[in-house]
């Protein structure tokens, strides 16, 4: 009856209704839309870092995160293996990596890149290389001397696919190495700096530059069921002696990206409460000239014997059936919204340079979180329910006498 | 005060709980866009002044292949005479030379190849933020001849401390063999990881010796008075290089150009910024415009007997226009002094962000934020929602002309 009632009631002037329905259809609109985008922006910068060669798990050798030198490389490999084929669930996916720093140069230029002896086929599965070659092959195996470098590094040293390039690092003898490689292929990373930075080649040919012999620098553990599961790192750190080896998770590796996504949450919850106060405020003003026009209804109603308490209910259900409306609306309008662009998300190329600065992947695909879009809800249909109850209070203050003088 | 003011004012606290209502949401929006906007205008500030004292400077002078291709050979070899033109230039508070070139870093056990850079220590200092972020032992002297400062990164991956020596190998700018040894005399760090990772920093007349340089460099830092004298300075210096170069090689480049990510993370963060500022305004907008057209269709009787004794409808919007008016300036005057008043505290007191401390400092914001009050940050916001709001009034004031006096003044 309530309901009904209520229904009615907001729709006897139309006018009004549709205009307060709009601001909390606009308001619902852009919590939605804009909060999905800026979670979008944070996953993708997550998702980039964890693909640049940094998985959900590393396994180091002691001290390796500290100072990642040629010295602290890993050694007792079977041990290790053994565990991760223990621990790790069957789909997670794992591979082993040399890295290093190194100095590359051709006859023209040269430059600090890190040297990464890669297995082709398991880091394929791991990380973003496996994906990203943009000219000329991915690594095979079988290349003993073939060697794939970022865009960026191929522009910055003049050079093409098929011509050569000098590495020089440090061996476990402290001796220089120095090996030529030839170009094999080319990637296109998110971010330019991936692309300066790493150089790859097969595992076994950088070992036998490096004097490593079967010693690598680390292993990487892409886990199946998304990056929140930390379960299995928890049972593998157990099981790893710690005075030999060191293991980090996503968020210990990438500070940057977790301390981002750690102030999402606030400047997201800031943001739900300044649309809603500005949205309150037309709120109880709407409620409240509603409620004053209909004194005379009040009045009436009180006379014949409804409780403050039930006029108090009846407001509230008004606003309830209004703020419902604009919610629904709103969600559906956002969730419109989310739709058109997950397509082909929104493109930041244009200001690429501006998206690398501050860390960002250059095409941003809005997600829903479940956490955002209830909390958005929630926040306009409670704090919306609580502004009303002012007028509501106000209406079934009403005595009727004075209620039924009133013109 | 004549008879619209007077009328206008008159009805607005008629009915004064949803006047203030209403003044309340306006107060609100500006309040919170002068914060905001200060806010953000503050933090540009500061990573553009972070930025510029660490590295850059506010422009520079280099030869224009030197900026597309950073390769040893493109030099400026004569920066004396350039040194003379801004010696000339009031706005310059400094500028220093610099010269840069790649070279392989080794210590007893580690070797990393990175860009070592040839700095005048005196005026270094005076361009530079480097002399005070020094941690461990001094900064570079004019008397220094094999001396380095190292960022702490970089002397932990070497590690080296205070007295170790460096050997650099590299290439000169004729394509020989260069090498040194220098002995590292101070450890910086400035909270920028990639900048304390790679930095090597030698006295300019021993990079000149060692990378066969002669007396050239490659580039000439110039620090303004302040940030707003940039484009003064780079207009003046240019014209000064093309009337002394005559095959216009040598350029200045201001912050913008030598940091492109800089300035693009500026204007992204703006923009996104404005996006939520428009739809907070519209929603704002949306809640006023109920008020207004309410007291339209409240006041509906009274307009019809004004208009039957001979109210014109000109007359009739007009004292509507002036009564949201005088709502909205209230609002927004409110604003304004309040929004300047929080912003003002937070001025002096900065903002902690305790828990975005290692996204800040990525930046070269550390600690504290602070937002920094200005004629534009203070006057943009409030601007924005007096248009919008105005807009909302103009509906109901004009649809009041379409009254019919007879049947409006038989309306309830």
């Amino acid at each position: 009856m309530y309901l009904q009632l209520a229904w009615r009631n907001i729709w006897r002037n139309p006018r009004r209704t549709t205009v307060i329905l709009v601001a909390v259809i606009i308001g619902v609109w852009s919590m939605i839309l804009l909060g999905a985008l800026m979670r979008g922006t944070a996953v993708g910068m997550v998702k980039n870092g964890i693909a640049t060669l940094t998985g959900h798990i590393q396994i180091h050798h002691k001290g390796y995160r500290e100072d990642p030198a040629i010295e602290n490389s890993m050694t007792r490999l079977r041990f290790v293996e053994t565990l991760l084929n223990e621990k790790l669930p069957p789909a997670a996916q794992w591979t082993r990596r040399v890295r290093v720093n190194a100095i590359a140069s051709n006859a023209r230029h040269s430059k600090g890149v890190t040297l990464v002896g890669i297995d082709p086929h398991t880091e394929a599965a791991v990380s973003f290389i496996g994906t990203a070659i943009s000219r000329g092959r991915y690594l095979r195996p079988d290349d003993s001397n073939g060697i794939v470098v970022g865009e960026a590094l191929l522009d910055a040293f003049e050079t093409r696919v098929g011509r050569k390039l000098v590495l020089m690092s440090q061996d476990t003898a402290q001796e220089i190495a120095s090996q030529a490689f030839r170009i094999v292929g080319v990637f296109k990373a998110e971010m330019e700096a991936t692309e300066k930075q790493f150089v790859f080649v097969p595992r076994p040919t950088s070992q036998d530059m490096l004097k490593l012999h079967a010693g690598i620098s680390e292993i990487s553990i892409l886990l199946s069921d998304g990056y929140e599961n930390l379960a299995v790192y928890e049972a593998l750190k157990a099981a790893l002696p710690p005075d030999e080896f060191e293991i980090h998770n996503w968020q210990e590796l990438l500070p940057f990206q977790t301390a981002y996504l750690r102030i999402l949450d606030g400047f997201m919850w800031f943001w739900f409460l300044v649309v809603f106060v500005a949205m309150g405020f037309g709120i109880v003003n709407t409620t409240l000239m509603a409620v004053f026009e209909r004194m005379r209804e009040f009045g009436l109603m009180k006379a014949l014997g409804m409780k403050p308490w039930w006029i108090l209910r009846e407001v509230l259900v008004e606003s309830f059936v209004l703020l419902i409306c604009g919610i629904i609306i709103g969600n559906a309008l956002g969730f419109l919204s989310i739709y058109a662009f997950s397509g082909n998300g929104i493109d930041l190329s244009a200001l690429a340079a501006g998206a690398e600065f501050a860390g960002m992947t250059r095409i941003i695909y809005p997600v829903v979180a479940v956490k955002d879009v209830i909390v958005a809800n929630l926040t306009v249909l409670l704090l919306g329910l609580l502004v009303s109850l002012y007028p509501a209070i106000k209406a079934s203050r009403f005595t009727p006498i004075q209620a039924l003088a009133h013109t | 005060m004549s008879i619209e003011t007077k009328m206008a004012w008159r009805n607005i606290w008629r009915n004064p709980r949803r006047t203030i209502l209403t003044i309340c949401a306006i107060t609100f929006a500006s309040v919170l866009l002068v914060f905001m906007l200060s806010f953000q205008f503050g933090s540009y500030e500061t990573m553009i002044n972070t930025s510029v004292k660490i590295s850059t400077g506010h422009l520079q002078v280099r030869s224009e292949r030197y900026q597309k291709k950073k390769n040893i050979r493109f030099v400026i070899s004569d920066p004396h005479k350039i040194g003379g033109l801004l010696d000339t230039i009031p706005e310059v508070d400094a500028y220093t030379f610099r010269g840069q070139a790649f070279a392989l870093i080794s210590s007893k056990d580690r070797s990393y190849g990175t860009l070592v850079t040839g700095i005048e220590p005196d005026r270094e200092a005076r361009v530079s933020r480097l002399k005070k972020l020094v941690r461990e032992g001094n900064f570079l002297t004019p008397a220094d001849n094999n001396g380095a400062v190292v960022g702490k990164l970089l002397a932990k991956n070497l590690r080296v401390s205070i007295g170790d020596e460096l050997t650099l190998l590299g290439q000169g700018r004729d394509g020989s063999f260069a090498a040194t040894v220098v002995r590292v005399k101070g450890i910086f760090s400035s909270g920028l990881d990639e900048f304390d990772r790679s930095a090597v920093q030698i006295p300019l007349a021993t990079f000149q010796d060692t990378f066969s340089m002669g007396r050239a460099v490659h580039e000439i830092v110039v620090i303004g008075r302040s940030l707003s004298d940039v484009s003064a300075i780079k207009a003046r210096l240019q014209a000064d290089l093309s009337a002394l170069d005559d095959r216009k090689t040598l350029q200045t480049f201001d912050w913008q150009e030598l940091m492109p990510g800089l300035r693009q993370a500026i204007e992204m963060d703006l923009i996104s910024g404005l996006i939520f500022y428009g739809l907070l305004i519209i929603v704002v907008a949306f809640s006023i415009l109920n008020t207004f057209l309410m007291a339209i269709f409240e006041r509906t009787k009274e307009f019809g007997v004004m208009m039957a004794i001979g109210t014109t409808p000109r007359r009739l919007t007009k004292i509507l226009l002036l009564e949201s008016m005088t709502m909205t300036l209230i609002g927004i005057l409110a604003g304004i002094c309040l929004g300047i008043g929080v912003t003002y505290y937070f001025q002096v007191h900065g903002i902690d962000f305790a828990g975005g401390s290692e996204l800040l400092s990525q930046f070269g914001i550390t600690g504290r934020m602070y937002p920094k009050l200005s004629f534009l940050s203070v006057s943009i916001g409030p601007f924005m929602v007096l248009f919008f709001t105005l807009l909302a009034a103009l509906y109901p004031a004009l649809k009041v002309r379409r009254l019919r006096p007879v049947e409006a003044m038989t309306a309830i």
